[in-house]
């Protein structure tokens, strides 16, 4: 942990890891949405579930669906703040298998009509893992900025994305691979030691069997 | 690499003539690769995010459960009207430790130092001090980095985290990082910081976490005021020459030891100590209840 981990972050309260990490949880699948939201159903797990409300965990989710970081003033009044920006959505208790205790479940659709699955957990001092996206098994941790390419499986979509971020100059400092099922879906996840252009993204995406690229770089 | 025993620290610092807090700030620019200056710049930031957290307390705001709120200033009115018996230093004190705890519960902007539930201790010594003794920002920053080098080495050891190690491992860590500090803001040496530390983490060996229905609020808030408190006593302690017997970093793997020994229903699940008392059910009962 380095000093700013002990004296920090800079926060809204009352918890660490159910209102702060709560609104992570909230951003991180807003970006993973690519978009703004307009509908959100959330479910809660565990000690999200019991102890969620008197820790403003839903508060904390909202805001950060709605691009708020766990440092701003305006969390408390998230509420109020969704139903002005249209974005409608609903709470319910759920008990997922095997997860964290600080687990919570978003099933999202965008303005545009995007949608996209998150569950994610809150494992202390406000970071989270993102441990399943769109029925997808993974660990992403958000700590560094990373990019998440949904491809279809089969060879060849691992060398094109790692020889297109090596003729960019970029670095991988990780690389996660996680699959569905043989021929269905897989997702890689890659942190990398630099920023991600436009441009780059943009090729990465009209790659043949890429599917969908998100760079998620949390602090921006 | 972040130092695992506050000994390095010291010893570090006597093979490099460097303060305690400076170690710690090289050691901050190597690890996240940052200037000086960057560093010191997000030192500022916080030291800024906790004078704003003790400016902006609104004594009439209540938390979500609504248990909280408003005896930050109930201190201040009585300080005001009578002489508080600790003194008016410790007074002040006291009413800053209730303020940023009872934010923090209220959905208010804070600084976790190292914990949101033990965000009030750190600020209740430093703004007082600063604000009454004529200490300049720059040494209240030294200090801040005294305090996150102590930290650091409780995290790595043993635990700041309730949920691990019980309330010894928030409050009493933030005690010793309090501690540190107010030796550093006296001028005392490296090895005064240390005992301070070690001295003010013993006294809260074995305390529990038992937050009544599971919410930083009952008895988090007032818990941060005997972090202070304590962490004064054993400051003066360590600058009247006074040292632990057991050494600074035997202290923190005691508390270890001791938190991994504390039973799960005292570390944070809500269903032991004051939390299990009839009046804390009580109160579980009737927020259920809505
Ligand atoms: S009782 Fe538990 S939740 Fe409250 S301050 Fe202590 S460690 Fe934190």
């Amino acid at each position: 942990m380095h000093i700013f981990d002990i004296l920090g972050p800079v926060m809204v309260g009352p918890s660490s890891s159910h209102t702060a990490g709560a609104v992570r949880i909230g951003y991180a699948a807003y970006k993973l949405l690519q978009e703004e939201p307009k509908e959100a159903e959330i479910y809660l797990h565990g000690s999200f579930a019991a102890t969620g409300t008197g820790h403003g965990t839903d508060r904390g989710l909202i805001a950060g669906l709605l691009g708020m970081q766990p440092d701003d003033n305006r969390i408390p009044d998230s509420f109020q703040i969704a139903e002005k920006e249209g974005l409608s959505f609903s709470f319910a208790e759920k008990e997922i298998k095997a997860a964290h205790p600080n687990t919570a479940l978003l099933c999202l659709t965008g303005k545009s009509g995007r949608k996209a699955e998150i569950q994610a957990a809150s494992v202390g001092g406000g970071r989270i893992l993102i441990q399943k996206l769109d029925g997808v098994e993974l660990n992403v941790s958000l700590e560094k900025p990373t990019l998440i390419v949904h491809n279809l499986d089969r060879p060849g979509c691992v060398a094109k994305v790692a020889e297109l971020l090596s003729d960019r100059k970029i670095n991988i400092a990780s690389m996660q691979l996680y699959r569905m099922s043989r021929n269905g879906t897989a997702i890689m996840a890659l942190e990398t030691d630099q920023p991600i252009s436009e441009e780059a993204i943009h090729s990465l995406a009209h790659t043949d069997g890429i599917l969908k690229v998100t760079f998620i770089s949390m602090n921006t | 690499m972040a130092f695992s025993s506050l000994k390095e620290i010291m010893e570090y610092g006597e093979k490099s003539g460097l303060p305690f807090w400076e170690a710690v700030l090289l050691d901050d620019m190597e690890e996240r690769n940052v200037s000086r200056e960057a560093s010191l710049e997000q030192m500022r930031y916080t030291w800024n995010a906790m004078l704003e957290a003790s400016s902006s307390y609104e004594p009439k705001r209540k938390s979500a459960s609504a248990l909280t709120g408003g005896q930050g200033k109930q201190m201040e009115a009585y300080c005001e009207m009578y002489p508080p018996i600790c003194g008016p230093f410790m007074g002040r004190v006291i009413t800053e430790a209730l303020k940023t705890a009872e934010s923090n519960a209220c959905m208010k902007r804070i600084v976790a130092a190292p914990t949101a539930g033990a965000s009030g201790v750190l600020p209740a010594v430093l703004i007082p001090y600063y604000e009454t003794c004529g200490t300049s920002e720059g040494t209240v920053l030294e200090a801040m980095y005294t305090a996150a080098g102590i930290g650091q080495v409780i995290a790595l050891r043993a635990s700041i985290s309730g949920a691990a190690g019980g309330c010894q491992a928030e409050i009493g860590s933030a005690s010793a990082m309090a501690a540190g500090a107010l030796v550093h803001l006296r001028g005392g040496s490296a090895l005064q910081i240390s005992h301070a530390a070690a001295m003010a983490l013993k006294n809260l060996l074995g305390l529990v976490c038992d937050p009544v229905a599971g919410l930083v609020e009952i008895p988090c808030v007032k818990r941060n005021v005997i972090g202070a408190v304590n962490a004064i006593s054993s400051a003066d302690m360590a600058l009247a020459g006074i040292e632990s017997r057991i050494p600074p970093d035997q202290v923190i793997d005691a508390m270890r030891a001791v938190g991994d020994k504390m039973d799960s229903t005292l570390k944070e699940t809500g269903m032991g100590g004051l939390a299990a008392t009839p009046a804390g059910m009580e109160i579980v009962q009737k927020l259920q209840r809505g």
